[in-house]
């Protein structure tokens, strides 16, 4: 159920968006979360849960070299 | 995932894990993780001594028998029912929702409640079948706020995990926590959990990496709870989702599979939107429900498999009786399912 890639957002009508996953099309209502195009979300059952802020976050080995030291 | 990057996170796991000398046993508690263990054979890559095991992280597994058999009675008494593709095909007393479909029952896959709302215009006794966690009540909740009627089974996911260490019957060493459950709930909440865990996402990399810091914290005898999924998961979730799971839910007992009764861990729909809980809404037809466990459903592990306890490949049943074409319990039905995950990919591992 648990899709692992964000979808980037091409448009916004009211509640429903249309999101771009790596080329794959899909609505998503965007009740849930505060975003505008061009934002990246994680969606789930048809709804965005939320959007990325983090650039950095993007890249989850950046975690793992910190944790390092 | 590239090469080099993986073959440096094994590395580091190899050698924490030899520094630790003891075995360890990590569980997934959320059903796309089982996924990616099985789909790219992560147990095989893993040293020796730190074991996965799988818990009760599949929807569709946990949701109770008798629930099933509720649905499936409700829809073949003629109201319209709509629920996510797996849930349909599992079996029970009645049958499935599949095949009440095959015999003139009106049963609707859809992929989100958008699609059930749609479906009411011109079903309006349209019933939706909600199930799954934290993750997808919010989703039910808008629905019944947009007018659709609901038989909800959702359930709040913490109260498992803690159960499950309360029950003690497996030797848990730590949690890969779910990483969308936790975009809902955030951070805070698993702390009261006294076993290291690490929040994390959904790639291969994810994963890997999710049990690396897992291991690093045994290794250095740390008790926290840590985030690899920084890009979806807030240190406090998301309130709006939980603002309106609770609108229109309230905290109740839950009924899973494999646990029976777990307090505080289901989510009822409100007594201001009874004229849309299908539990309520259609009381008289319940009335006539008498929940009976078949035979079949006795010999299916599912249960103890949900709880960690056995192993698909322990089940008698277990690709032989039973397959993902012709499934006796929910464990082989849903493709996030320990046995249906198994018996597709039991070469790779």
């Amino acid at each position: 159920m648990c899709l692992a890639f964000p979808g980037k957002i091409i448009s916004i009508k009211g509640d429903q968006a249309v999101v771009d996953f790596g080329g794959i099309i899909k609505n998503a209502n965007v009740t849930l979360a505060k975003v505008q195009v061009g934002d990246f979300v994680i969606v789930h059952a048809g709804f965005a849960i939320q959007k990325l802020t983090d650039e950095e976050a993007w890249d989850a080995i950046k975690f793992y070299k910190q944790n390092e030291g | 995932m590239r090469d080099k990057r993986k073959e440096k996170i094994l590395t580091e796991i190899s050698l924490l894990a030899a520094k630790l000398g003891r075995e360890v046993k990590l569980m997934e508690v959320c059903g796309s993780h089982t996924q990616v263990i099985w789909r790219y054979g992560i147990r095989g890559l893993l040293p020796a001594n730190v074991k996965l095991t799988t818990g009760p992280g599949c929807p569709v597994c946990v949701t109770a028998q008798e629930d099933i058999d509720l649905i499936v009675f409700l829809a073949r008494a003629g109201i319209p029912v709509a629920s996510y593709g797996d849930v349909l095909r599992v079996p029970g007393f009645y049958g499935s929702l599949e095949e009440a479909k095959k015999e003139g029952a009106k049963v609707f896959t859809i992929y989100s409640v958008e699609e059930a709302i749609a479906l009411k215009k011109t079903l309006p006794d349209l019933v939706f079948f909600g199930l799954g966690f934290d993750t997808t009540a919010p989703m039910t909740a808008y629905a019944i706020k947009k007018g659709l009627t609901v038989f909800s089974t959702h359930k709040l996911f913490l109260p498992a995990m803690e159960a499950l260490l309360e029950m003690g019957e497996v030797k848990i060493d730590g949690f890969i926590n779910p990483g969308h459950v936790s975009t809902i709930i955030g951070i805070a909440p698993y702390k009261k959990l006294k076993v290291p865990q690490v929040i994390t996402g959904f790639t291969e990399e994810d994963v890997l990496v999710g049990i690396y810091m897992l291991i690093k914290q045994l290794a250095e005898g740390r008790v926290e709870v840590e985030n690899q999924y920084l890009r979806s998961v807030r240190p406090d979730g998301n309130p709006t989702a939980r603002k309106l799971i609770f609108e229109v839910f309230r905290i109740a007992d839950g009924l899973w599979r494999g646990f029976g009764k777990i307090p505080g861990s289901g989510l009822e729909i409100k007594s201001k939107f009874k004229n849309q809980d299908a539990r309520h809404k259609y009381k008289n037809i319940f009335k006539k429900f008498v929940f009976k466990e078949q035979r079949q459903m006795k010999a299916c592990r599912c249960s103890e498999i949900i709880r960690g306890l056995s192993r698909p490949t322990t089940c008698p049943l277990f690709g032989r009786a039973c397959n993902p074409d012709k499934p006796f319990g929910p464990c082989m039905v849903s493709v996030e399912g320990a046995c249906n995950l198994e018996y597709r990919f039991q070469d790779k591992s």
